[in-house]
């Protein structure tokens, strides 16, 4: 039986895409995706003045949400930051009436500068990146959204132009196959910390 | 050759300066080669006879106009134009007619020559009006369309004029008419001999062949010789056309001028227009100089001296009579204002066709040639004082209408939170914006259209000048929040800041500027925020251009917003620099320090990496270092 496509929606944030190279290529790869709807927010809303009803609706065209960005602060830029803030309404995303999206999956799709060992307990920045996107997680389930650990690449200056750069992008093509054809094993994903290039659990057979 | 070259000579050497000169002095052009006319001719002597000749030639001038005039047109123009193309300047030209008939056989003409005469002087000067009022901007107001309108029908009414003028011949007359010369009489023709009814059929065919040839034979032909793309032959080609055109229209006997207008219209849509225009333009502009530098040259002062009291008592006559005539029409049709003015002393003169049907009416026997010769003075004299009712309009009409207007201002009934000064299109958005959001406003303009209009909208609107104190005062100054100044007028909008400023040191004022000189003015004056007038839109516009090059929106709207805020920077500190009595060309500290704020700016906007970089101190991501990429 033919797998029923899932549709994904990659909103991609990044302000500084001039001195980005890790993230334009992401970004390229995930624009090149079959099935993938990818939105660029700093060029749509490039004055943060974000359409509500254009975000929602999008959302609700879509089975898989993910945010592509790189992190800033232990967070999401800000423009992504605004969009969670308008676009996730009381009544529409979470709350009485709230379930518009509740069900699909949200995946986080992150960059940062460190390198891993900074982020531990006891590291550099004292906690692992799974906990520090709990704010997110936590966004996810009040929306019923079933949260996939970010797919993560780290030190992510230092992958540019070597081969780590090229096995992430070539996993990040996977998971979005992955994603669309419903062959990523969410049972195996969910006890994952994060999800890297080599630790993505794809199982062979779509499961319907 | 060298009487040809002299002639020549002379022409141009008194248009050249002439026409400058008259511009200047704020004359118009018109007024200038008439002036060069009467210099050369009866002044100087320098040409005479031969003007006659050279009149032919220049009328050509008018043609060309028409032709332009038609291209102008489109069909569907014309035909919303319809009501008072016929009954605007049908009543005109067929009241003037009756009136000026009735003043003639009062003065004890017989009927015919008193029809003949009303024909004549119901016509009004195409080629003076039409270029005042295109030189002048005028051709888009309601007053201008209006003239046009009435101008058009009198050319075309020149046409059943030409016909019923035969019909009014006097027997005592004929065999000793001729003695004028000229007119349209075409050498040969094909009409000759034709019973009415054939010379009715060759006229439709010939408007007929301009019609369907303008309409499927133009296109081709001009873009078989637009591939040549040799452009003098274009030119030539578009030159051709109308001397064509204008040739089938006498041969047949209607109006040359005519017929171009019609092609014109008909060649309207055509994407030939631009370029037809632009070549035929310079063509008409010196032909139209010639006619009226012949016109100036062939007044025949002898004539004038005299009798100049009975020639100077009937221009004026006449000139008043049609002034009466077109002032009532235009409140009739509900022109107001400086249009009911501008329509009234734009036409109330004689025209060109005047002089084409004078010697017609000659040539037909119908008014002898003293008689003739004295009323083309008239005719001439009326077109030469023209250019005075235009001065009027300008420095008596419109002052009194844009200032006084001879109207009180209003008495200002409401108190608002925020006093408007100008409700151009600048006032009007932000009294939207704070009326949207609740706040009272009160609104002054000192434009009483404006003022009328809102008021009809349901805005209410005073009218007022605002840099008067009391009206201030009256307009809640003392209790406002807030003054926002957007009027044209700098002097006055200086003022009103800073009586504002001395009255009320707490209140807020929102200035809008035209330039950056009035920004730095406005200072001064103590205005809380200053606003040019175009800056942000110019701002937007570039951020668009960035983004057309490819920029990524994001970025290119932190470009400009960096170029905001150094200009914004910039301008506080060339303000301290400014000085009102020295060109800013010639004030050297300002300069320097404007030179030094373009090279930051170019610094900055550029990627060197000696300069501070703020688009990426801004925008690297935190906690990263800045990569040398």
């Amino acid at each position: 039986m033919e797998p029923e496509s899932r549709k994904i929606l990659v909103l991609f944030a990044h302000p500084g895409q001039r001195y980005s190279q890790a993230n334009a290529q992401l970004a390229e790869a995930a624009s090149m995706s079959p099935g993938v709807t990818f939105v660029d927010l700093y060029a749509e809303y490039p004055r943060f003045k974000i359409n509500i009803e254009t975000e929602q609706q999008r959302l609700l065209d879509h089975d898989v949400i993910v945010f592509q960005f790189p992190m800033f602060w232990y967070s999401t830029p800000a423009l992504l930051k605004e969009w969670q803030d308008l676009v996730l309404e009381y009544g529409f995303a979470y709350g009485e009436g709230g379930d518009k999206i509740a069900g699909k999956l949200f995946l986080p799709v992150v960059t940062t500068g460190g390198p891993e060992d900074f982020y531990r307990v006891g590291g550099r920045n004292n906690f692992p990146l799974r906990d520090l996107l709990s704010p997110l997680e936590q966004t996810a389930n009040l929306c019923g959204l079933r949260f996939i650990p970010p797919y993560t690449l780290y030190a992510a200056p230092k992958a540019i132009g070597n081969e780590r750069m090229n096995r992430h992008l070539e996993g990040y093509r996977q998971l979005l196959k992955a994603l669309r054809e419903n062959r990523l094993d969410m049972d195996a994903a969910v006890k994952l910390p994060v999800l890297t290039d080599d630790t993505l659990p794809l199982i062979k057979e779509a499961t319907p | 050759m060298t009487g040809l070259l002299f002639q020549a000579f002379v022409y141009l050497c008194a248009a050249v300066i002439a026409v400058p000169v008259a511009k200047r002095l704020g004359l118009g052009s018109v007024l200038g080669y008439l002036i060069a006319g009467i210099v050369i001719g009866p002044v100087l002597g320098l040409v005479g006879s031969e003007t006659e000749g050279i009149q032919h030639i220049a009328e050509f001038g008018v043609v060309m106009m028409l032709f332009l005039v038609g291209l102008e047109l489109e069909p569907r123009t014309l035909w919303t134009m319809r009501n008072k193309l016929l009954g605007l300047g049908g009543l005109q030209v067929g009241v003037t007619i009756v009136l000026v008939m009735a003043a003639a056989m009062a003065l004890g003409q017989p009927a015919t020559i008193a029809l003949a005469i009303g024909l004549v002087f119901s016509l009004s000067s195409t080629a003076i009006v039409l270029q005042t009022l295109n030189e002048k901007g005028l051709m888009k107001s309601d007053g201008g369309q209006s003239s046009f309108s009435v101008l058009l029908f009198q050319d075309i009414a020149v046409i059943p004029m030409l016909a019923l003028i035969p019909l009014l011949a006097l027997p005592e007359l004929a065999h000793h008419g001729d003695g004028h010369g000229g007119g349209h009489g075409a050498e040969f023709s094909l009409i000759e001999g034709l019973a009415g009814w054939q010379v009715a059929i060759v006229n439709i065919a010939a408007i007929a062949a301009v019609i369907a040839g303008g309409h499927y034979l133009s296109r081709p032909m001009f873009r078989f010789i637009a591939a040549s793309k040799l452009r003098e032959i274009f030119t030539a080609a578009a030159l051709l056309l109308v001397v064509a055109i204008a040739f089938l229209m006498t041969l047949v006997g209607l109006s040359p001028a005519l017929g171009t207008f019609l092609a014109g219209v008909v060649l309207a849509n055509s994407e030939f227009r631009h370029e037809l225009e632009s070549d035929i333009e310079p063509f008409k502009g010196l032909l139209l100089g010639l006619f009226f530098i012949t016109v100036g040259a062939g007044i025949d002062f002898t004539l004038l001296f005299n009798n100049a009291a009975s020639v100077f008592g009937l221009t004026i006559g006449l000139m008043v009579l049609k002034a009466a005539v077109l002032l009532g029409l235009a409140y009739m049709f509900k022109l107001r204002g400086a249009d009911q003015w501008l329509f009234t002393l734009a036409l109330a003169q004689a025209g060109e066709f005047g002089f084409v049907l004078l010697s017609f009416t000659v040539q037909n026997s119908v008014i002898p040639t003293d008689l003739a010769d004295l009323l083309l003075l008239v005719v001439a004299l009326s077109m030469l004082l023209t250019p005075a009712l235009f001065i009027l309009f300008d420095r008596v009409v419109l002052p009194r209408m844009d200032k006084d207007q001879g109207r009180d201002a209003d008495e200002i009934t409401e108190k608002g939170a925020a006093i408007i000064c100008g409700m151009g299109r600048f006032g009007q958005v932000i009294n939207r914006v704070l009326k949207g959001n609740g706040y009272e406003t009160v609104v002054l303009d000192l434009s009483a259209e404006t003022v009328d209009g809102f008021n009809r909208f349901g805005i209410r609107t005073f009218y007022g000048d605002a840099s008067r104190p009391d009206l201030l005062g009256a307009a809640g100054l003392e209790e406002a929040g807030l003054l926002v100044v957007a009027i044209d007028d700098m002097e006055r909008a200086l003022e009103i800041v800073k009586h504002a400023r001395r009255e009320r040191p707490d209140l807020h004022i929102v200035a809008r500027a035209r330039n950056r000189h009035h920004v730095y003015e406005f200072y001064k004056a103590g205005a809380d925020d200053i606003v040019r007038e175009t800056f942000d839109s110019a701002v937007r516009a570039s951020r668009y251009a960035l983004e057309a090059f490819g920029i990524h929106p994001h970025e290119a709207e932190k470009l400009v917003t960096m170029f905001e805020n150094h200009d914004r920077d910039g301008i506080r500190r060339l303000a301290r620099l400014y000085d009102p009595d020295i060109p800013a060309f010639e004030n050297e500290p300002y300069m320097k320090l404007a030179r030094e704020i373009q090279e930051e700016m170019e610094d900055a906007l550029s990627d060197r990496p000696s300069v501070h970089d703020e688009v990426r101190r801004a925008w690297l991501p935190p906690g990263a270092k800045a990569q040398d990429d």
